[in-house]
């Protein structure tokens, strides 16, 4: 009997019962067999001449038609362009703008203001894309908005008609970008400041070293490794844009595309707008090869440099 | 006795150090409280314009120190508010149901992941992980749910799609598992005789509040701002939320008006102060967030922190 029991706790400590963790596990694995592997394979759509008619099954086959009508419009560079430059521009100026919150943060220590300003700064994160649109709206709209009654008449200006003017928006969205996400992204750098042995700062500072050298020899040069792996999980997204920012808040102005377009919101007016499935499906497809590519090479990328930080 | 030792220790150029010290806090302070106010200023903005007069909006554009103040806009929306009260609460029920299922299963798979000896764990882990590599896109997936699930025009719309069970929350809490509870209570409760059941709902579950916390203040505040899946999967105005009746309204502020007219007819006494009562809505859309911010903020940076480690 004793013989018997040690035996099964033998087995038992080399692998436990698989069923009943799997039964567990198995809700989960249902809904992202779902809700992620099925549209995986869902991707054949993007080579048929779809029509809702026939439906997925009985729509037609039409090989590499869809991609060769994405590629002669000009629509599939400039949606391509305009979502690299912004990512560009967010990872650097989103870096940099986290990096001195995160600085001046720490700066400040554990005291009653460093909260006050951290809720602060945390706060437009909470706020969905259609609330941010308002806020926009509110300050841009040609009749009511706050800029053109107040500002560009402070300035002795005339108003301008900012959701018809395809220029300025390249500017409004990176701005709307940092207001919503930089004292988010400062979250990371300021835990990565705080983890920096404080030694170090003892050191340099009796060694006469100012704040100002502090921060560029000690805590820029430490924060390196952090800011790389940041990056490199941003360029792995380069392909992919947050369809709210750049389609809620332009409010779907026709008149901008041309600087607001992104991949995201390609997809969605094809989709859902032109009824134009197969062009929609290509489109989609490409991001999502494209996007597999660069997070893949990103990461051998971070594995080479810190293989502590690599995802996988 | 400490502080005065280490103090004297540092006496030598601390006149300099500790001015300079000074100095940078002072400027930290400065930069930040401008950083501070410019995050809160659009928001003081609706809030602002919500109280406004409405011909004063007509006359001078938002601004935010209004000449004429007024509630106009919450009094109408609350003698009309069929439509608003309605989204309310099918935001507040897409956001209970929502998160309640979503956390549930989160932390049901991340528990056999977690677990050392179970076979199947890298398998499971890789199934999880490729989703965050690789996605079959918007196309194929509006299809199935069209097409096969055909959820259009439902609740489950608001529900089912893209928010229930996400990679990062499941990494979240299976690395929570595996730092925070010894294999040992596992193992002794196994040999107690309890089933993986029974172990999962009456001691990992419970140990696992903290970051439970966390990822149910993610994902409500995921279904909360929720209005893609509104845009794509639902076209009977009945079911939007407050996120997609805010879309609607913006679009056609007339909306609200046809949709409360069989209300109004008689009292007439409030014509549509239609600027204002935009704004008012939108404040009325941030004030769960608003209201549960200072309470909820430390597991949400918490959240990040943990999260951005590694999946």
């Amino acid at each position: 009997m004793s013989e018997n029991k040690s035996n099964i706790k033998k087995v038992k400590t080399k692998y436990a019962k698989s069923g009943p963790l799997l039964l567990i596990a198995a809700p989960g694995i249902l809904y992202l067999f779902i809700n992620n592997y099925i549209p995986m394979f869902g991707i054949f759509l993007a080579f048929k001449n779809f029509s809702y008619k026939k439906g997925i099954w009985k729509s037609p086959w039409n090989g590499f038609q869809n991609f060769k009508f994405l590629f002669q419009t000009k629509d599939a560079i400039i949606m391509t362009r305009n979502t690299i430059l912004y990512n560009l521009a967010f990872i650097v100026i989103g870096t940099i703008f986290a990096i001195t919150i995160a600085i001046f943060l720490n700066a400040l220590g554990d005291s009653l203001r460093t909260k006050f300003f951290q809720s602060a700064l945390l706060l437009p994160n909470l706020m969905s894309w259609v609330i941010i649109a308002y806020m926009v709206y509110a300050f841009l709209n040609s009749d009511s908005g706050f800029v053109n009654n107040t500002i560009m008449k402070m300035l002795g200006k005339q108003d301008v008609a900012w959701y018809m003017e395809r220029g300025y928006w390249p500017f409004i969205l990176t701005i709307v970008y940092l207001w919503k996400n930089a004292g988010y992204m400062s979250i990371i750098y300021l835990a990565a400041i705080a983890g920096i042995d404080k030694s170090v700062y003892e050191a340099a500072s009796l060694d006469g070293a100012t704040k100002l050298q502090q921060i560029f020899r000690v805590t820029l040069p430490l924060l390196k490794p952090t800011v790389i792996i940041m990056t490199l999980m941003a360029v792995g997204r380069i392909f992919f844009s947050d369809f709210g920012l750049f389609y809620q808040v332009p409010m779907n102005s026709g008149a901008l595309y041309a600087t607001t377009q992104t991949i995201d919101t390609y997809v969605y007016r094809g989709l859902m707008e032109l009824n134009d499935v197969g062009m929609s499906a290509a489109a989609g497809l490409f991001q999502s090869l494209l996007g597999f590519i660069i997070v893949v090479s990103a990461n051998a990328f971070v594995r080479k440099v810190d293989n502590d930080n690599a995802l996988f | 006795m400490e502080n005065t030792l280490t103090a004297g220790n540092n006496i030598v150029g601390a006149v300099y150090v500790s001015s300079d010290a000074k100095r940078f806090k002072g400027i930290s302070t400065v930069v930040l409280g401008i950083l501070a106010v410019l995050a809160l200023l659009p928001i003081i903005l609706i809030v602002v314009a919500s109280f406004t007069d409405e011909t004063t909006l007509l006359r001078n554009g938002y601004a935010f120190i209004p000449e004429k103040w007024s509630t106009d806009a919450y009094v109408y929306m609350l003698q009309q508010g069929t439509t608003i009260f309605r989204a309310y609460g099918i935001s507040v029920l897409v956001t209970i149901v929502g998160t309640l299922i979503s956390v549930l299963i989160t932390t049901m798979i991340a528990y056999p992941m977690s677990r050392k000896n179970f076979k199947y764990r890298n398998i499971l882990a890789f199934f999880v992980f490729f989703t965050m590599l690789f996605n079959g896109g918007v196309v194929p997936s509006y299809m199935m749910w069209t097409q096969i699930f055909n959820i259009k025009n439902s609740i489950w719309a608001l529900i089912l799609p893209n928010y229930l069970c996400g990679a990062f929350n499941i990494f979240l809490v299976r690395n929570y598992y595996a730092n925070s509870i010894p294999d040992a209570l596992i193992e002794s409760a196994q040999i107690d005789g309890a089933s993986e059941l029974t172990i999962f709902f009456k001691i990992i579950f419970p140990l696992a509040v903290p970051t439970v916390a966390t990822i149910s203040l993610f994902t409500a505040l995921t279904y909360w701002n929720d209005w893609v899946n509104a845009l794509y999967y639902i076209q009977k105005p009945q079911y939007y939320g407050i996120q997609n009746l805010l879309i609607r309204i913006m679009n056609n502020i007339q909306y609200l008006k046809s949709g409360a007219a069989s209300v109004a007819v008689g009292t007439g006494a409030i014509s549509l102060p239609s600027n204002a009562v935009r704004m008012s809505m939108a404040v009325i859309g941030i004030l769960p967030i608003v209201v549960i911010y200072p309470f909820v903020q430390k597991y949400f940076v918490k959240g990040v922190v943990v999260g951005a480690v590694k999946g």
